[in-house]
């Protein structure tokens, strides 16, 4: 694999905390601004960049290709449906305290068999025993209601607090859903920028532009793919716990391995060399679905179009490509 | 015994296709080191494209035996299909991480799935005119098609041809001598852009023959190159990536380990699949004969 090196960022923390600021407030005040369905897709888009963020953490800073996030995804959606179905309460503090744990142990388990090996093994590794979930869920019908998949009821927020019945209820859910989902966004992104910016995150970075170097340096390297394993795992299921209520059913197909395919093509289009690059990504890949979707029977064509252009000419992504064009900006400034 | 003997000859017929599926994917990335996603789909387009000529075969009045004519038909267009490709979208990708290969190969799988949507619709299309014109034969008092020996026929015909070319033809050497160095063998003079071509093309023909064969025993239908190409990573997962032999084991491998989970387990017959896949890797991860 040739080493890309990624260039140090020129920009003041303070800077960056201004800027995050500002998106935060944008973020905060947009459902006075827009109507119910905008606001639901946001709330997609928030959970698609929780998903693409963990998932980030192995490719853009582990160094390894997972082509089998949709399992992680996918047995968080399933846990909250199977606990919604056979458990007690209809909470969402419920199902995140019974989805995380599941999630954490289902990457922990599969991330102890991927991390053996690296590059193209690993994607076909992590490929297999997705589908293995997969053809589970597909076939174990009695269990997961096979190809019909499960039906979620819309949970209760803030341990019962808050309870969404009668006419407008679906209309008061999502704005609050939309406030629950924002608070875990951010809570995530902060989590994920002190793992990446930790001794922890910098040996992870080490392994993946030199392991022979990284090695010699005495880290134990796989420990540190499992452990990265584990948390990217966790984030990309917990991004599915907070979509199955949302979207109110989960079908096999959230554990089919196109879908690991939709999760490594947003990482990619928002840059999965930088931070922000799959937040980015995944809002905007939740707005160009849609709006395919919408406009044409024909969307994966037009997103398979996209992904093919995205490689050949922007392989930086959307943060990719504004970090370098910011970049010759300040230089030019700083020639003349 | 007789029921003993079918379910044998049926995962023949299912090893032949996955044979050729397997071989095509295993080729391409034995000699280019790109492992093509959207190979699946050039299974998918082989079998639309010769469903699509028998179906207009038969409505212009072409007499029946002239439609078997349409199998390899269906696998050459699948062929030129991957001779426009290589050059035009994967050329690009040869000196970059393997990331963005996997990736434009995604990207032409979900451009390929809809075009086979937007060219031939959403209903199955079925060439199974060709499976009723020839006998039904009996064994052991049960009926049996004798397209499907024909089937298994054509696998096998495939394997020896396809043997024969890589290890005993000139261009056989230039093959293996690109896949093992590159650099060498265009040192060399080899015309290695021409040897990609053309390994690719000879993929894309596999592929494209496997949809053929396959299309007049079930419809085409959507989704079932994506299907397919999972499957034949488990094969060539088993069998070792870019080894011929390994893909020839691991489809019979395969075939029979379905057939069997089919008849005894089927909930888990898919899951039992991947996790030998899964167990493969692990234990030996360049598969059974792969030595990459």
């Amino acid at each position: 694999m040739v080493a890309q090196i990624q260039a140090p960022r020129g920009r003041s923390g303070f800077g960056l905390a201004a800027a995050a600021t500002a998106v935060v407030i944008v973020l905060i005040l947009a459902p006075g601004y827009f109507g119910t369905y905008q606001i639901q897709l946001l709330i997609f888009g928030l959970i698609a960049a929780i998903a693409a963020l963990g998932f980030n953490l192995l490719l853009g800073y582990t160094g390894l290709l997972s082509f089998g996030h949709s399992a992680y995804f996918g047995v968080g959606a399933y846990t909250v449906a199977l606990a919604a179905e056979h458990l007690g309460p209809h909470s969402m503090e419920f199902y995140l305290l019974v989805g995380l744990p599941v999630v954490a142990v289902t990457s922990a388990l599969f991330g102890y068999i991927c991390v053996r090996h690296t590059q193209i093994f690993f994607g076909i590794l992590t490929l297999a025993i997705s589908q293995v979930i997969y053809s589970l869920a597909l076939n174990l019908y009695w269990v997961t209601g096979g190809s019909d998949g499960m039906r979620v009821p819309r949970p209760a927020l803030l341990f019962g607090a808050l309870r969404f019945s009668g006419p407008s209820g679906f209309q008061q859910f999502i704005t609050s859903y939309y406030y629950y989902v924002l608070a875990i966004f951010i809570v995530c992104v902060l989590l994920m920028w002190v793992i990446v910016h930790s001794p922890f995150g910098k040996a992870l970075q080490g392994i993946r532009d030199n392991e022979v170097r990284a090695r010699f340096l005495g880290l134990r390297i796989r420990r540190f793919r499992w452990i990265a394993f584990l948390v990217s795992g966790t984030f990309t299921g917990l991004a599915g716990i907070l979509w199955v209520p949302l979207e109110g059913l989960t079908t096999p197909d959230v554990l089919y391995w196109t879908f690991s395919g939709e999760i490594v093509f947003t990482a990619l289009l928002g840059g999965f060399r930088n931070f922000t690059g799959p937040i980015v990504g995944g809002i905007v890949y939740t707005y160009l679905k849609t709006y395919m979707v919408a406009h044409t029977s024909y969307w994966q064509l037009g997103l398979g179009v996209v992904l093919v252009t995205l490689v050949l000419v922007l392989p930086t992504g959307i943060v990719g490509a504004i970090s370098l064009v910011g970049q010759r900006l300040r230089q030019r400034r700083s020639a003349a | 015994m007789a029921i003993l003997t079918i379910q044998i000859l049926n995962s023949l017929l299912y090893a032949s296709v996955l044979f050729l599926i397997a071989a095509g994917l295993s080729l391409i990335f034995g000699v280019m080191r790109i492992v093509n996603l959207a190979h699946g789909s050039l299974y998918a387009v082989g079998a639309y494209v010769t469903a699509w000529l028998v179906g207009t075969g038969i409505a212009h009045g072409v007499p029946l035996g002239w439609l078997f004519l349409m199998l390899p038909c269906g696998a050459l267009a699948v062929a030129l299909l991957g001779i426009v490709i290589e050059p035009l979208l994967l050329r690009p990708f040869y000196t970059r991480a393997e990331e963005y290969q996997l990736l434009v190969t995604f990207g032409l799988l979900q451009i390929l799935e809809d075009l086979m949507r937007l060219v031939w619709g959403g209903t199955p299309l079925s060439a199974d005119t060709l499976m009723d014109a020839l006998p039904i034969i009996k064994i052991g008092g049960l009926n049996y098609p004798t397209y499907d020996l024909l089937v298994i026929a054509i696998g096998i015909v495939a394997a020896v041809v396809l043997w024969a070319a890589i290890y005993h033809t000139r261009f056989g050497v230039m093959l293996r001598a690109t896949s093992q160095d590159r650099r060498m063998a265009s040192a060399l003079g080899l015309n290695v852009g021409l040897v990609y071509v053309v390994a690719f093309g000879i993929g894309c023909f596999m592929a494209g023959l496997g949809g053929a064969i396959v299309v007049p025993t079930q419809a085409a239908v959507l989704g079932m190159g994506v299907d397919a190409l999972v499957i034949a990573f488990v094969v060539v997962v088993i069998g070792g990536l870019g080894s011929l032999k390994g893909a020839l084991v691991g489809a019979i491998i395969v075939s029979f380990v379905r057939t069997a989970g089919i008849q005894f387990f089927p909930e888990l017959e898919l899951a039992v699949l991947y996790v030998i896949a899964a167990l493969v890797l692990l234990v030996r991860p360049t598969g059974l004969f792969g030595t990459a």
